[in-house]
């Protein structure tokens, strides 16, 4: 759910923020040879389709549960929500605790097992085997044009970022991170991705680590920092809380309500990111056993629970520490010649501010793995889609391993290359970005509602599949574009005419979701059900889960799963 | 599961330990000739403790994972 708010074209700033020292280059450009390294260390291991596709799956749960968040920890991610934490305050915590947490525990412990014992490759892979070959197909060709347009849109974002922070230029950033990544993967497949995931998540945390220690020994601890926030902003008070402030739209910087955090983002968008995008799945599939593969998720989500203390909370002490104000990106780009920064810039700013030389080069390295491990994410699973979900079953059924291999290997290349040609579209239109991350929620929450009652519950026929998923999908687009042409409808959609963009995000999520559920489970009585032997392997009911009785209590990962969902609780009691 | 996907954590604390002594040195030289427009809280030399940090958490990575 990575998002950067705000559009990015013509940025016309000649001066960087960040001015790079010797050794600031030097961290960055060992950085882009390590990785080239690893991805050419790891060819030898990526011969077969199974090494190439689903990394030979012999992930251990903390390799996999590091690259499962670390191809979500995009750098647009920590300098969007870093923006968002300094324009809508603690809020902006959900999309990390509620908006996270959540969902990656119901993967590991009720989902995985699905995914794992049937032994598919990918989500339209379940697909398949659950509802046959036309909802695969569905979800597949929707999938592989999304996964390569978000690629293509964050590059350009990313690129724009570099020449804004570093000043480095625009094209010359998309190239050699792009073709760095096409490198690495295409080499070594989904484990050179994965490696280097888990090396960017280590990079990213050291790299960022520094600010919100140093912001918070400057801005007197928390307190002092609430203070500030207080002291500063008109209606401060509604900047440093996580739920107080959710009891109407008005009362909030967001202007949203407890009902679209809890069953919009919380209950249908999160639970559809986390546990059917298959640019995050794909690295838990690739455990080497279900216990790993259960774990994994349940690892990632200890780690996501503290990201706001490198994302979220820089923001916060940006909003009481700097001495410059900020703006919406629109604003800016409105007043060019005024030099404002925008929300987006408060990381960097941070950056800039505490670390010297040296550190400095790590920050950004640390904003550069984050691109590169979210590109990764998506060009690794597109290859993946592409071979297995279209070209195999629709173009090429009959063909060796090598053949498919090969074709993994140069649809890792064309991925990057078509995502470049979106990179460079995106350039001339202004909202494009919108565009596409609409279009990719379009699809998130109605394919969360075929995938969960496919699982769960074993009357769901084929065709329910199937019309479930196509009138969620529509019925999101239809719901967009009526907001769109008439915004009154607005308050029909979010319920509110006061409610703001991530509302309506929220609340149509909520509504397609319901929509695809329904239609589902109509379609199926109507239908016949499929018979006992079909449905083994894929449903509860009908599927051999290993029991964890026999493991230490330690051992278990509904144990790991209890105590880190208590830990969210708490959090957001303390934060409240 | 195969030696090579253990690999991973000895890599990292090859690329930890480099980062820790360029940054390490780059504070130390800073400490002793400081910029001209320092950063603010220069006075914690936080480069030579992050360094430092990186350094040891590499060289523990390194010797916990070097046989692998």
């Amino acid at each position: 759910m990575g998002s950067l708010p705000g559009t990015f074209a013509a940025i016309p700033l000649a001066a960087s923020l960040i001015a790079l020292g010797p050794v600031d280059l030097a961290i960055i450009v060992i950085y882009f040879l390590f990785v080239i390294g690893i991805g050419v260390y790891l060819k030898r291991f990526a011969n077969t389709g199974h090494d190439f596709f689903m990394a030979g799956r012999e992930m251990t749960a903390w390799i996999a549960g590091l690259s499962f968040i670390s191809a979500n920890l995009g750098a647009l991610e920590l300098l969007g929500w870093a923006g968002s934490a300094y324009q809508y305050g603690l809020l902006a915590v959900h999309w990390y605790w509620i908006g996270a947490i959540p969902a990656m525990l119901f993967l590991g412990v009720v989902m995985m097992p699905f995914y794992y014992v049937c032994k598919t490759h990918s989500v339209p892979g379940y697909l398949e085997l659950r509802y046959g070959p036309h909802t695969r197909s569905l979800a597949a060709i929707c999938f592989a044009a999304m996964t390569i347009l978000m690629s293509g849109v964050n590059m350009f974002a990313m690129a724009i970022v570099m020449q804004v922070v570093l000043g480095w230029n625009l094209h010359l950033s998309i190239w050699v991170s792009s073709l760095t990544v096409a490198l690495y993967v295409g080499s070594g497949g989904l484990l050179s991705a994965i490696f280097n995931e888990v090396l960017q998540f280590m990079l990213i945390w050291l790299g960022a680590l520094l600010v919100p220690i140093l912001g918070l020994y400057q801005a007197g601890g928390w307190s002092g920092m609430v203070r500030r926030i207080e002291h500063h902003v008109a209606h401060g008070a509604s900047y440093v809380h996580a739920w107080s402030t959710l009891g109407h739209f008005s009362a909030n910087p967001m202007g949203i309500n407890w009902i679209g955090i809890v069953f919009g983002l919380g209950a249908i968008l999160s639970m559809g990111y986390w546990t059917t995008d298959f640019l995050v799945v794909q690295r838990v599939m690739a455990a080497k056993d279900l216990r790993s593969a259960k774990m994994a998720p349940i690892i990632g989500a200890a780690f996501k629970m503290f990201v706001p203390f490198i994302v979220i909370l820089p923001g916060l002490l940006g909003l009481a520490l700097l001495p410059m104000k900020l703006y919406p990106q629109t604003y800016v780009q409105a007043h060019a010649s005024a030099a404002l920064f925008s929300y987006n810039d408060v990381l960097p700013l941070m950056l800039v501010r505490y670390c010297g030389p040296g550190l400095l080069g790590l920050g950004v390295t640390a904003l550069i793995a984050g691109f590169m491990s979210g590109m990764a994410g998506n060009i690794s699973a597109f290859a993946t889609v592409w071979t297995y979900d279209i070209y195999r079953p629709l173009i090429r059924a009959q063909a060796s391993d090598s053949h498919y291999v090969a074709m993994g290997r140069w649809c890792t290349v064309l991925g990057v290359l078509i995502s470049i040609a979106t990179a460079y579209v995106a350039m001339h239109f202004q909202s494009i970005m919108d565009y596409v991350q609409a279009l990719f929620s379009f699809f998130i929450a109605p394919l969360f509602g075929t995938v969960v009652l496919g699982m769960l519950w074993k009357r769901a026929t084929r065709a329910g599949g199937f019309w479930g998923l196509l009138a969620g999908t529509t019925s999101s687009i239809a719901m967009y574009l009526w907001v769109k042409f008439d915004p009154a409808a607005l308050k029909y959609i979010a319920l509110s005419r006061q409610a703001k963009p991530m509302a309506e995000d929220m609340f149509r999520a909520l509504w397609c979701f319901l929509i695809g559920v329904a239609v589902t489970v109509l379609v199926s009585l109507a239908t016949r059900p499929a018979a006992a032997a079909q449905l083994q392997g894929l449903v509860w009911g009908h599927t051999a889960i290993p029991s964890e009785r026999d493991y230490p209590l330690l051992h278990r990962p509904i144990f790991w799963a209890a105590l880190i969902f208590a830990g969210l609780v708490v959090l957001n009691i303390i934060f409240w | 599961m195969k030696q090579h996907v253990n690999r991973i954590w000895f890599l990292i604390g090859v690329l930890l330990a480099i980062y820790g002594v360029l940054i390490l040195a780059a504070g130390i030289y800073n400490w002793f000739a400081p910029a001209a427009h320092p950063v603010q809280l220069a006075g914690l030399h936080s480069g030579v403790w992050w360094g430092g940090l990186l350094l040891a958490l590499g060289l523990f990575y390194i010797g916990r994972y070097r046989r692998v």
